[in-house]
């Protein structure tokens, strides 16, 4: 952990609380909760928000588990089992108690105890700073640390674990929304205005993030890779994500105009429209956590761009000479 | 006395029963042959409206089904992803708005009115042009799939996705055209059905005595009148956005995106409610009589319903939880949310107490109910969940949300729906269903539906995001999703065989009252006889059937009101809103095609418009106006040929009424409320933008300025003025006066249309420039049809002066278009205050 866990010391009792009625309701459900695992899944957390919401939702299905045996065994009771019917003065009273009254008391201490966690879950102290701008059908992330430079990278976000991050969302064309859900809750990216979101991942591992509001044909093809690492890690890596990438081999890359959409830091390659290229080869995968990064990945992606994600606004390159494309994606495996 | 002279009597009794029959036959007789289509009764056009409702559930049912398949295995290539986006725009779209809306307005006229002994509703030709609207419309939107060319941006359409054309075709002009014009039709229904409850009732039945469902129709009919004109405003930004290039939504120039997300939500939420609600009216209606005891709370059940439909309207935000509120909105709208379950659950607890203190009785409607409860209420306590914000945060537009939302409009709306076609099948065919085959049906989709929809909170909460058109593996969702698809599938064999029972020959007969029943409805015998109920009975209990000893025996033998139709025509008792004292007998037009012509000409204009053939369209609306302005002359406003005529048991009652008496009027308030409130949409978005622009008006606009906006709030109130003159004198007697006054009136409120479209113009605002320009531009426009269509009305009244149909005792059509005219009068003084004045004092 960078730091210890900031502000809300009212709060600070309640994650043990859940944690333990957390896990009361995993030994209870074991079988169902192996099957709530996955890299994306809200059930797994691994971010503080993700876990109290997680938390919340356990808590909440108990409730709702009671309440509809209640309810459901009072009408099957009454058309199966009943004898003798009650009194009218007793029906009312429980339309008075069971429709109004305990809802209302229920209700409210839910709603207290959820909008609780509000503060906690949206608390923009943050240690780092990520801007992440959502684009048919990709993602921008620069990375502005406090004190250094900004670095720029797209379709994968990496974390220090521990570290409260705060990610400023943007949309450069349509709506989009930001989530991963291992992490936390989503927010959405919306054209003309500038949302924040801030997460704490609590444990190191690969996790998935996607696109959550519907924005176009590859709506499903935009997703990322969210990698949450120890802090010295996080920090080197992120210093080799600052370095400039070397030019040798990028004629072909160059030759067909690929410079003018992407940016290769440190070579003539300067284009903005696309994804920033420059340690594309670092990355766990390509094209918005579409496909494998690998050499016949790459190849394949620079050649049907146009079916693999349609309404992408790169053209597919199938029409290149083989030798060409080759060492098109050639160099792009040099960019670590 | 002798035995001889009773005889003669009894027989005399008995001829003059038949003749009476016969008279009744032949006035409400439907038409047959080619001319079937021109019937407007409710009993059949009613009837229309349920099949076609149906077949377009069945068509979206199909397009999930299709969808389910692709998404049985990880990374299918059976629908590419294009294919995919129309297949769930569409199937939300037509089960949203050509299946769980209108089904309501079907069933609601097809049963209304016999529940209120009525013989009809008081506008059936507005009925029938409801329905042609609806079934052009619904064709229309639906049939854009066979073609590729289906709307693909999600049911709720968010720009800019769908606002800017490069990115989104046809199928959203399709999408936006073809709804306009079905919500039009929703919302006749909607002030056909008002009108019905409020004036149709028999004598004594007051508002407390009411059947619930008239209770529920009431308050649905007002949620459409609230709810539907904030779509049709958004959509008409909507569409000029994309026609016109008028930034409404476009960030970049002054508009917002997330002004359609509030326009729409403001109509989405209610929707649910006004989709779920009349459901619930069905149960009541089952409930009582298979609980074998009045309601159980008919006091609570009423105010929890207002309630419901009160609260459903302060909590559409909750859709919007993860754009970036405020914390305080959204602890507000979480709060509202889940204050909306109170009355909720109220509902369902009148439901559990009234079958705890009957004796309760099994039956196949009963199973479905049950089934219905049990969904619903699962669907509830999801709902409770995602109506917490941090909750929603997570689940919001995952699996999670398609599950809960599925459980809700199943649960609440589908269930409880087969319960009424159990239940009424009989009332509509003669013939009872299956009970064997019901429980069939029933437990297909029961265990079906919870297969397919269970396991999707799982899914959703395990990360998939809805509307994807597939998933990668090892994210460990694919038996998650093969297990919805066996059960997708498996529901739809249970409506298969729903649909065989229905179709297949050779039912049983239903007898009178098959369930023994409480409620008027049931009086229905034969359904082969047209006139809907012999004769009108006095109503002083909640279930005559069971309170009112010998009613069924004074009913069919012509004892109460309106047992006879003398003059051959069609008939039915006006009554008092609230204690329904019997105040008219109205002569409801008879069957006819013209309300079918003026659906496929109005029809014609918004379809040619879509594809941009703008004469075409122009011509097909304006003669689809000119057939509107026919059937209106021949069909409405009717002078009689006698004052007043003998109703039955001594109650003499007059044929025409004018003012608040009549059912016209009531019909023009309520179509005015609601025109009232997609204006106050449009009012909102001015001041929305008021709020996000911290310069309003900005910089670079002056404004209409004052001249232009003042003068035509002048003119407008100017004609408003001579339209209370002309009233005034005709009443008085002083026609020549009244039709120089309605003169003057035109004269006015053309200026008035003139001078607001003046303003603008003059000060050279650019609506393509920048939202602000563009949302002056939009109320100067609806000022100004308004006073358009105020001219073409007070026209209407001048020629019916000289016609003859319009004298001084017989004012209807002048006293509705005054009414018309407060309320064109306020829009005028509105807009000019907001357009002219408010830029000084911001």
């Amino acid at each position: 952990m960078l730091t210890g866990r900031p502000v809300h010391a009212a709060a600070a009792g309640r994650p043990g609380r859940v944690a333990v009625a957390r896990r009361a309701a995993a030994g209870a459900l074991a079988l169902t909760l192996a099957a709530c695992s996955g890299p994306q899944s809200a059930l797994d957390p691994a971010g503080d928000a993700a876990e109290a919401i997680a938390g919340l939702f356990w808590v909440l299905l108990a409730g709702a588990a009671v309440i509809w045996a209640l309810v459901i065994g009072a009408a099957v009771f009454a058309l199966r089992f009943k004898t003798r019917p009650i009194s009218e003065r007793a029906g009312l009273r429980l339309v008075l108690w069971g429709g109004a009254v305990v809802p209302t008391l229920i209700l409210s201490v839910l709603l207290v105890y959820g909008l609780r966690l509000m503060p906690l879950l949206r608390d923009p102290a943050a240690e780092l700073r990520v801007e992440v701008v959502g684009e048919q059908f990709w993602w921008r992330v620069t990375y502005r640390p406090e004190g250094g430079p900004a670095v720029v990278s797209a379709n994968e976000v990496r974390v220090p674990v521990g570290a409260r991050v705060e990610f400023s969302l943007d949309a450069a064309d349509v709506i989009h929304s930001f989530w991963i859900p291992a992490l936390g809750g989503k927010v959405d990216m919306i054209p003309g205005r500038s949302n924040r979101l801030a997460l704490r991942a609590t444990r190191t591992g690969t996790f998935r993030g996607v696109c959550a509001e519907f924005c176009g044909p590859a709506h499903t093809r935009m997703a990322f890779p969210v990698v949450v690492m120890e802090p010295e890690a996080f920090r080197a890596w992120l210093a080799e994500q600052a370095r400039e990438a070397s030019p040798a081999g990028n004629e072909t890359f160059l030759a067909n105009g690929c410079g003018g959409c992407h940016a290769v830091r440190g070579t003539p390659a300067t284009g903005t429209i696309g994804p920033d290229l420059t340690h594309l080869a670092s990355r766990l995968s390509l094209g918005a956590d579409l496909l494998p990064n690998d050499a016949a990945s790459r190849a394949r992606f620079v050649a049907e761009v146009d079916t693999l994600k349609p309404g992408a606004r790169m053209p597919g390159f199938g029409m290149l000479p083989p030798a060409e494309a080759a060492a098109i994606a050639d160099y792009l495996g040099s960019l670590e | 006395m002798s035995g001889a002279t009773l005889d003669r009597d009894a027989a005399r009794d008995e001829a003059r029963r038949t003749a009476q029959r016969q008279r009744l036959r032949a006035a409400w007789n439907l038409s047959r042959g080619w001319r079937y289509f021109a019937n407007v009764n409710n009993q059949v056009v009613g009837l229309w409206y349920i099949i076609t409702a149906f077949a377009f559930f069945l068509f979206a049912g199909v397009l999930a089904l299709i969808m389910r398949a692709q998404l049985a295995v990880p990374e299918n290539d059976l629908v590419s992803a294009a294919t995919y986006n129309q297949l769930f725009t569409l199937h939300g779209t037509v089960m949203m708005f050509l299946f769980a809306v209108p089904i309501f307005e079907a069933v609601a006229i097809l049963i209304l009115p016999q529940m209120l002994a009525a013989r009809d509703l008081p506008f059936p030709r507005l009925s029938a042009f409801g329905y042609w609207c609806f079934l052009i419309g619904g064709c229309f939107v639906s049939g854009s799939i066979f073609f590729g060319a289906a709307p693909d941006g999600g049911w709720f359409m968010y720009p800019p996705l769908t606002t800017d054309t490069r990115l989104s075709g046809i199928g959203t002009d399709i999408w936006l055209l073809g709804l306009s014009f079905i919500e039009i039709a929703s919302i006749a229904a909607a002030v056909e059905l008002i009108v019905g409850v409020l004036k149709c009732r028999p004598p004594g039945m007051r508002i407390n005595l009411m059947p619930l469902y008239g209770w529920y129709v009431l308050i649905v009919g007002g949620m459409i009148l609230f709810a539907f004109p904030p779509l049709i405003a958004g959509d008409i930004l909507f569409e000029l956005e994309r026609l016109a290039n008028w930034p409404f939504f476009d960030a970049a120039r002054g508009g917002d995106p997330v002004l359609w997300q509030h326009l729409f939500w403001i109509f989405g939420h209610p929707e649910v409610y006004i989709i779920f609600l009349p459901s619930i009216a069905l149960l009541a209606m089952i409930v009582p009589t298979f609980a074998r005891r009045p309601i159980l709370g008919y006091g609570w059940i009423v105010l929890a319903a207002v309630g419901t439909g009160f609260l459903s309207f302060g909590l559409w935000a909750h859709h919007m939880f993860t754009i970036g509120m405020p914390a305080i909105s959204q602890g507000f709208f979480s709060a509202a949310s889940e204050a909306v379950a109170i009355p909720t659950g109220v509902q369902i607890f009148v439901f559990v107490a009234t079958l705890l203190a009957g004796r309760a009785v099994y039956g196949t409607p009963m199973l479905f109910a049950t089934g219905a409860l049990a969904i619903f209420v699962f669907g509830g306590l999801t709902g409770v969940m995602v109506a917490l914000a941090p909750f929603d945060w997570q689940a919001h537009d995952s699996y999670f949300v398609v599950a809960h939302l599925h459980y809700t409009l199943i649960g609440g709306m589908f269930f409880p729906l087969m319960a009424g076609i159990y239940y009424f099948h009989p009332f509509v065919c003669g013939t009872m269903l299956s009970p064997r085959l019901g429980r069939w049906a029933f437990w297909l989709m029961f265990a079906g539906f919870n297969i397919a929809f269970l396991p999707m909170h799982i899914t959703g909460l395990r990360g998939m995001p809805r509307r994807v058109f597939t998933y990668p593996e090892n994210l460990g969702w694919e038996t998650l999703n093969l297990v919805s698809t066996a059960g997708a599938f498996t529901m739809a064999a249970g409506v298969l065989v729903l649909l065989w029972d229905v179709l297949r020959p050779g039912k049983p007969k239903a007898p009178r009252n098959p369930w023994n029943a409480g409620t008027l409805e049931w009086v229905a015998g034969d359904p082969t006889e047209p006139w809907g109920i012999r004769s009108v009975p006095p109503v002083s209990s909640r279930y005559p059937l069971w309170q009112q000893e010998g009613l069924l025996a004074g009913i069919d033998a012509g004892a109460y009101y309106l047992p006879d139709a003398r003059e051959g025509r069609r008939e039915t008792l006006v009554s008092d809103p609230l204690d329904a004292t019997p105040r008219q007998v109205l002569r409801v037009p008879g069957d006819s095609f013209r309300p079918m012509v003026a659906a496929v000409l109005v029809g014609g204009c918004f379809i040619l418009g879509t594809f941009h053939f703008w004469i075409a369209a122009l011509l097909s609306g304006l003669a689809g106006v000119g057939a509107i302005l026919a059937w209106l002359w021949t069909g409405t406003a009717v002078i009689p040929e006698k004052p007043e005529k003998d109703a039955g048991m001594g109650l003499t009652l007059p044929l025409y009424a004018s003012g608040a008496a009549s059912v016209g009027w009531w019909a023009m308030f309520i179509t005015m409320t609601g025109d009232g409130t997609a204006f106050i949409s449009l009012v909102f978005g001015y001041f929305y933008y008021w709020t996000i622009h911290p310069v309003f008006p900005p910089a670079h606009a002056g404004g209409p300025g004052l001249l232009w906006p003042l003068l035509a709030v002048a003119a407008g109130l100017a004609g408003w003025g001579a339209m209370l003159a002309a009233r005034a004198a005709n009443a008085t007697g002083r026609v020549a006066g009244a039709r120089a006054a309605l003169a003057l009136a035109m004269l006015f409120s053309l200026a008035g249309a003139a001078a607001f479209l003046l303003g603008p113009w003059r000060t050279g605002l650019d609506p393509t420039h920048h939202a602000y320009d563009a949302i002056v531009w939009v109320l100067v426009i609806w000022a100004a049809v308004h006073n358009a269509v105020g001219v073409l009305m007070q026209g209407y009244c001048l020629a019916g002066s000289f016609a003859g149909k319009m004298t001084p005792t017989h004012d209807i059509d002048l006293r509705n278009v005054t009414l018309y005219g407060h309320f064109a009068a306020l829009t005028a003084l509105t807009t000019g205050a907001v357009v002219a004045l408010f830029p000084l004092a911001s």
